[in-house]
């Protein structure tokens, strides 16, 4: 946590089977902790199929409702693209770094 | 001489199995020594066909069976993904991306639009009652 902000670092793969956890994990940890925004670090991602598209969505869904934003740092090169294909930056920004982040959200 | 090669897998509909199937295909065409894009692509690829199979075709039950075929010719490579679930009324509709009928969990609709986007080629067959079978193509540098 940083203020207002949940902060997840992911890793290993994500898709159908492993984004069930990572969901559960992170609604919990954001009620838990009264969060608003969360923002996500993906540098140790080694894969991601379009399971994780539709639980970054979710996750917006959720955020927004709370007023809150969603971000996203050190994405790897291949995640970016999966990310683009979907145009779910038009809902979340990705930051160059965490401090960018914090900059943006504070 | 032409260099080529195939191999065929079957495993359980468990969503455990989505990794499996990938990590396998990808060992498979290692023989072609290919760059670590085109790998990951074909991971990609792999995990939606049998994603869609796992949660569309057999309504997440994971005690039925997925077939995967793979075969190379020189650079080009074919994969085969097939069940003997539900089956798709409408393709071109399934095909369309932000398309789902998923009622389960959250689904982005984007599985056919990612395996288009990560290989040259993809034909779906499916016949409802029946099953589906996704024949994917990619080219390797």
């Amino acid at each position: 946590m940083h203020d207002t902000t949940l902060i997840v670092s992911l890793s290993g793969e994500i898709d159908h089977h492993t984004s069930v956890e990572i969901r559960e994990t992170v609604d919990r940890e954001y009620q838990k902790r009264r969060a608003k925004n969360i923002l996500f670090d993906f540098s140790n991602i080694v894969f991601m199929d379009s399971s994780g598209i539709g639980l970054l969505m979710g996750r917006y869904r959720n955020v927004s409702i709370c007023g809150g934003y969603v971000g996203l740092y050190n994405v790897p090169t291949k995640v970016d693209q999966i990310l683009n294909i979907s145009g779910i930056y038009k809902l979340m920004k990705l930051y160059e770094s965490k401090e960018h982040a914090f900059k943006s959200l504070a | 001489m032409q260099n080529s090669n195939d191999m065929q897998i079957e495993f359980a509909s468990n969503s455990l199995n989505e990794s499996f199937a990938r990590v396998a295909v990808a060992a498979f065409l290692s023989q072609l020594d290919p760059t670590v894009d085109e790998l990951y692509d074909v991971k990609m690829a792999v995990s939606e066909a049998v994603t869609n199979s796992i949660i569309h075709g057999y309504d997440a039950d994971p005690n039925r069976t997925i077939w995967i075929r793979c075969a190379y010719s020189d650079r080009l490579v074919t994969i085969e993904v097939k069940d003997e679930g539900k089956g798709i009324k409408n393709i071109d509709e399934a095909m369309q991306a932000l398309f789902t009928t998923s009622e389960e969990d959250e689904r982005a609709g984007l599985g056919f639009t990612v395996m288009q986007s990560m290989m040259d080629q993809v034909v779906v067959e499916s016949e409802v009652g029946k099953g589906t079978k996704v024949t994917m193509t990619k080219t390797f540098y």
